[in-house]
């Protein structure tokens, strides 16, 4: 048969409506997205949240303002003390109570040590989602976690638990920083650091992941902006917009540190940022051991009846960086011992808007890179 | 080897690993051996050996799961590898809230498991509901939507809980209904 | 707090008067003074929406920042209960448009011109919108698995 005499027939297949359900290994989470795609593309993208919608905000309303900080440690469970530490600040802020110095360092320092354990869980399930869980992106996975279970490991003689550690309070913290923990946490800073290099080259040194990260899921200036984009998503599209420093809290306007920003906007961008953000933290872990004033850490009276505790009517708005951007506290007093209405603007129910822009004219594999990129937690998407 | 005494709070696997545990006479020859032994023990036994969870994790229980998989407390040596998809899961361990909007998927993703399948409901969420057992959009525990084998209880349980469950599995498909909890 | 001269230029223009965190505007101007923020003021940036039932009506607070001059301004608007309609920003904002999802959700409060008014957290067949006050947060939802 002869070349001319071979006949091309074009088919056109329509749209695939391919659901990518709340039950997926690589979505953070229960999210749903529907994608259409034609052929490999994604054309469009609907986003379907609320599986794990849990009513924080109306039980907020039922609970005495002590009791709330460790239900709120349940939404961005991946740090979880950045929650009650807005929740605690927001309190503070209505109530005009001073936390001690001491109290507010130890609070930056939990905070600090959850961005980077948060970080290495990012880190890690990136790993799993760009090289798959039975193969290279395990290795990843398996490093992250071990460091983080060192950070656990400090989490656990500090505070008692592993991560939903309770550590805030309206008026300061709860446990007390003793000499042989400042110690560890020094030493365990300095053998991070030293265990940087190996998963950065395990992650961005590997041509397959920039392959994967750069150029893809590309946030413009105006889309970060309009959306509302928050976090190591917007620094990473050349935003320099960090709340530790636009709106200090506890010990961040005595500490000097370095907000990463990347110009690019895309998926390796925003993998960079978070990398330089794990070194920066490190560096304020180790200046708060070393800086750590004396005295009381928790400024009230005991607590008799926790549940009388009133705060004047008014309304305060705090947030705190965690490390999804910007978690905001909005707090509704009338005067009495519970909220009158707590709302909580939560960092990756911002970002995660962005996924209808990002997402077509991608191809499927993409879709997995940038929500990694995002990083969402459904427990703060949803509350 | 010597009967070691298990470390404080390291959960400890259950007996009956070994063929001669399960079997009810072995013979051992040069090139070879023969056992005999029950249909149902040697089953049971590839059962526990072998049980394949579901990746399914709804809340920050899941983080702690995704702990128990990692390096430090590894379940792979107890055979426990993750399957994506239900289809090839043997366990489902629920890991988190169970929420109005969530629990149909949840039944969907039970009835789509072949048998035999178990589940594990994991922390108090799943147990009971925890302190959203109240809300609007809740359901107060995963036994409403699908029957539970195994209950851990912690808020998050630790890693040595959430084994110390897989290991109250495995007593349960290897003794049945004679199992200590 | 804005500068004193965009508070007094949103008073003459629109109306505004001074409430907590921010501003309270007529409902009617509402989007012609998110425009004004957005395109003269310098508030580029969405940050979040709140509602809240005080007194017996509904009050819609939308945040906004000037990432530059480093402020968030919270814009209010108050409507009745029954029937409260206020006008949607997400052409304006394109991140207002799940937050206001969010608040009709769990308010019930309708957005005039909203491009998706879907249910955004809850079951898209629930009944009711549990975040007002004569809501009991126990209300079981008849679920069937």
């Amino acid at each position: 048969m002869s070349a001319s005499a071979v006949r091309v027939v074009e088919r056109e297949f329509g749209e695939l409506a391919l659901n990518m359900g709340p039950q997926h290994p690589s979505t953070h989470g229960v999210l749903r997205i529907v994608l259409h795609l034609s052929g490999e593309t994604v054309v469009r993208a609907v986003p379907s949240i609320g599986y794990l919608h849990r009513g924080v905000e109306k039980l907020a309303e039922h609970l005495a303002y002590d009791q709330l900080a460790p239900v709120f440690e349940r939404d961005d469970y991946l740090a979880p003390t950045a929650n009650s530490h807005a929740f605690v600040l927001a309190a503070e802020a209505l109530g005009k109570i001073e936390a001690p110095r001491r109290g507010r360092w130890i609070r930056a320092l939990v905070a600090e040590w959850q961005r980077i354990a948060s970080h290495l869980v990012w880190l890690g399930t990136l790993g799993l989602d760009l090289g798959g869980a039975l193969g290279g992106g395990t290795t990843l996975y398996m490093y992250c976690f071990r460091e983080r279970e060192k950070i656990l490991d400090l989490m656990e003689s500090l505070t008692g638990t592993r991560f939903h550690t309770n550590v805030n309070m309206i008026g300061g913290a709860r446990y007390d920083l003793d000499a042989e923990t400042a110690a560890r946490s020094s030493a365990l800073a300095a053998e991070i650091e030293a265990a940087l290099p190996s998963l950065a080259a395990l992650s961005g040194g590997t041509p397959i992941f920039r392959e994967r990260t750069r150029g893809v899921g590309v946030i413009p200036k105006d889309l970060a902006m309009g959306i509302g984009v928050t976090g190591p998503t917007l620094r990473g599209s050349g935003i320099r917009f960090d709340v530790r420093r636009a709106a200090p809290y506890d010990a961040y306007d005595e500490l000097p540190f370095e907000i990463p920003i990347r110009a690019a906007g895309d998926a390796e961008a925003r993998f960079q940022v978070r990398m330089d953000e794990i070194v920066q933290s490190l560096g304020i872990v180790r200046r708060i051991v070393e800086g750590l004033p004396a005295g009381p850490i928790f400024s009230r009276k005991p607590l008799k009846n926790p549940k009388a505790t009133k705060l004047p009517a008014g309304e305060a708005y705090v947030a705190v960086e965690s490390p999804r951007g910007e978690l905001g506290f909005h707090i509704v007093s009338d005067g009495g011992a519970k909220p009158y209405r707590l709302k909580i603007s939560a960092p990756s129910f911002r970002n995660l808007q962005v996924v209808p822009h990002l997402l077509p004219g991608g191809l499927v594999a993409d879709v997995v890179a940038i929500l990694g990129s995002l990083d969402p937690v459904m427990g703060d998407v949803d509350r | 080897m010597a009967e070691d005494l298990p470390v404080v709070g390291q959960p400890r696997p259950p007996a009956g690993t070994a063929l001669e545990e399960i079997a009810e006479e072995v013979v051992r020859f040069p090139g070879g051996g023969v056992a005999l032994l029950r249909a149902d023990a040697l089953f049971h036994w590839a059962q526990k050996s072998s049980l394949w969870p579901l990746t399914f994790g709804l809340a920050c229980c899941a983080i702690e799961m995704m702990a128990t998989f990692a390096g430090r407390f590894d379940l792979d040596r107890f055979g426990v590898i993750l399957r994506p998809t239900p289809r090839q899961a043997d366990v489902m361990i629920i890991a988190g809230t169970v929420t109005i909007k969530m629990a149909p998927r949840i039944r969907t993703l039970y009835d789509q498991m072949a048998h035999p399948k178990w589940v594990i409901s994991m922390g108090s969420c799943a147990n009971s509901g925890d302190h959203y057992r109240n809300v609007y959009s809740v359901v107060p525990g995963v036994d409403h939507v699908i029957p539970v084998d195994v209950y851990v209880a912690g808020c998050p349980p630790t890693p040595e809980a959430l084994m110390e469950g897989i290991f109250a599995l495995q007593r349960q498909i290897m003794e049945g209904d004679r199992a200590r909890a | 707090m804005p500068a004193p001269e965009i508070v007094e230029a949103l008073r003459v223009r629109f109306g505004a008067e001074p409430a907590p965190l921010g501003v309270s505007l007529p409902a009617a101007s509402l989007l012609a003074a998110m425009r004004a923020l957005r395109d003269t003021y310098g508030y580029r940036s969405y940050v979040t929406a709140t509602a809240l039932e005080r007194d017996g009506r509904f009050e819609v607070a939308h945040a906004v920042r000037d990432v530059e001059m480093n402020d968030t301004l919270f814009v209010r608007v108050r409507v009745q209960r029954d029937g409260a309609e206020i006008d949607s920003l997400a052409f304006v904002y394109a991140g207002a448009e799940w937050h206001e999802r969010e608040i009709l959700d769990l308010f019930g409060i309708a957005f005039r011109g909203h491009p998706d008014p879907r249910r955004i957290l809850l079951p898209d067949e629930y009944v009711g919108h549990p975040l007002r006050k004569d809501f009991a947060i126990e209300t079981p939802w008849g679920y069937r698995p």
